[in-house]
């Protein structure tokens, strides 16, 4: 549930769902930036949903925080559905130098990187949002055993396409970015496409991910590469 | 059928440091991870597109410290530069120092130099015609930490051409008087996560002096001074961020978000940066000396829209 909504800044609305992170807290995020989006309120010009937060900007020149808050607190969110979510599956290779943080795993997590990788596949992922870089999916929940923290030094270049975990959460690099993730492998899919201007991203709020692991010689006779 | 014109063209002879075509930006996508972008400074863009007569939201050229430096060829077309830049303009045999909110006549061989921005960052040069662009999400704004928009993403560099299409047919020339002011105190709301910060750190932030760092750019301005202790939690979960949000990282120096800021952020928010402030604070070069002081929603509301009268008494002065 909307639990406030409070001012960031003098053009952003910060909705807050509550401190717990879940699918259900998301998909009610998610309902929410569905209804905004279809009822195309005068003056809103984007829209950032996350984990359990909504950030609603607005032109300050066209509206204010009042003006919006009072439409968004008035809103009726039974009407849109989450719709059009999608199932999607993402080939991964872990080999070689894919898996650049395959020993610091090991090690931090105890077990050996079959198991994680057994574990990893295992499961079914829940896109909760996209963003930081183009089309980057922010997935989870991952298993209890694989969690883990962030590298206490940020690579300052993450490849393309690489697959990393961090906390609870999965994700996949779209661009060459500075980063933190623990990196399992690469896929060769392209997540973000930029020539396709409705929906470049592969994957949105809402998806469900499934990986599917293959070899380097799968990986590099993928159409997508 | 459209004659191709390729007759109209810019040579770039040097790019400059960091040289893009940029526009009002594109709206609604921070959902899928991409920013505004746009101009840094948007005053001065809406006063380069009047000067030379284009429409207000069409491209122009934006430079930060050096800008480039370009040969014409083609028929007599309007130019001008605004910021506070120092520029030349070279004719046949002769060349003069150029002046910001003046519109020039460009002819055919003729060369502008854009040498440096003037204790600023960001500098405007726009062409009294339209530009052969690629626009992408209705702008040709380029990102180049994400590739999009004009020039396949990339910042403008020496070799490179601007082909223009439709130089505009009145070629009166225009100037306006106006100096960029300084900012010292950067007003600020208070973030969402002001809280995390102790209370010798929430005094730091508003009584200190902060500098700002070189490691700044189109994406983010980072500061150094005495660090903001936090005593919660260094991180959040991810969430939204929009312009102008000042978070803190586990070292205690702030970053605030600029233009082609990543859309989400794990940081906590100390503050946000109001709106009428904005065009002046990207302005400031490394170096800097700034202070933040707190205001109301209220007043930032009013101030920003005294703010854009002034800037609509300038544009009608044109």
């Amino acid at each position: 549930m909307l639990k406030n909504i409070s001012n960031l800044g003098d053009a952003a609305l910060y909705c807050d769902f509550g401190i717990q992170v879940n699918k259900a807290t998301n998909l009610e995020v998610i309902k929410y930036f569905n209804t905004i989006r279809e009822k195309k309120i005068k003056g809103i010009n984007n829209l950032t949903p996350s984990y359990n937060k909504l950030i609603i900007s607005f032109d300050l020149r066209v509206t204010n925080f009042s003006e919006i808050k009072n439409k968004i607190e008035n809103l009726d969110t039974t009407i849109v559905q989450n719709k059009n979510n999608k199932k999607i599956e993402v080939p991964v290779c872990c080999e070689g130098n894919f898996a650049l943080d395959k020993n610091r795993l090991e090690k931090k997590l105890n077990i050996s990187f079959q198991e994680i990788l057994t574990k990893f596949f295992d499961k079914e992922y829940f896109c909760y949002m996209t963003g930081f870089i183009a089309g980057m999916p922010f997935l989870g929940d991952i298993d209890e055993n694989l969690k883990t923290q962030r590298l206490e030094t940020p690579r300052v270049k993450v490849p393309q396409g690489s697959v990393g975990i961090t906390e609870q959460f999965a994700n996949i690099y779209t661009f060459d970015s500075p980063g933190g993730w623990n990196i399992i492998g690469n896929t060769p899919l392209k997540v973000f496409d930029d020539s396709k201007e409705r929906n470049p991203n592969l994957i949105n709020p809402g998806d469900t991910i499934i990986f599917k692991k293959i070899s380097r010689q799968e990986y590099e006779s993928s159409n997508d590469k | 059928m459209r004659v191709a014109m390729t007759s109209n063209y810019f040579e770039i002879l040097r790019g400059g440091i960091n040289t893009t075509f940029q526009d009002k930006g594109r709206e609604n996508l921070y959902h899928i991870g991409i920013p505004f972008s746009g101009v840094m400074d948007n005053r001065n863009f809406l006063l380069a597109n009047k000067l030379v007569g284009n429409h207000l939201s069409a491209p122009v050229i934006e430079f930060a410290y050096q800008g480039p430096h370009l040969r014409y060829t083609g028929d007599q077309l309007n130019f001008v530069i605004t910021g506070d830049v120092i520029f030349k303009i070279k004719k046949n045999d002769y060349e003069i120092d150029g002046d910001c909110y003046h519109s020039y006549h460009l002819e055919n061989g003729d060369e502008i130099n854009i040498i440096s921005t003037n204790k600023s960052v960001y500098g405007y040069f726009a062409i009294g015609s339209e530009i052969d662009l690629k626009f992408q999400w209705n702008s040709c704004s380029i990102n180049t930490k994400a590739n999009i928009g004009s020039n396949n993403g990339k910042k403008l560099d020496s070799g490179q051409k601007i082909n223009l299409l439709k130089i505009n047919s009145d070629k009166t020339l225009k100037k306006v008087n106006y100096i960029n002011s300084k900012i010292e105190n950067i007003r600020v709301i208070k973030g969402t996560n002001f809280d995390y910060f102790s209370d010798e750190g929430k005094k730091i932030f508003f009584e200190k002096e902060f500098i700002v760092s070189k490691l700044s750019d189109r994406m983010g301005m980072r500061l150094e001074g005495p660090k903001i202790e936090n005593i919660v939690n260094t991180n959040i979960k991810s969430e939204g961020l929009v312009k102008g949000v000042i978070q803190v990282p586990a070292d205690g120096n702030p970053i605030i978000m600029l233009s082609d800021h990543g859309t989400v952020g794990g940081y906590p928010k100390i503050g946000v940066v109001v709106s009428v402030d904005y065009d002046r604070l990207v302005q400031l070069a490394p170096g800097s000396k700034v202070k933040f002081q707190e205001i109301e929603l209220s007043d930032a509301e009013t101030l920003f829209k005294l703010y854009e009268m002034e800037t609509k008494n300038l544009l009608n002065q044109i």
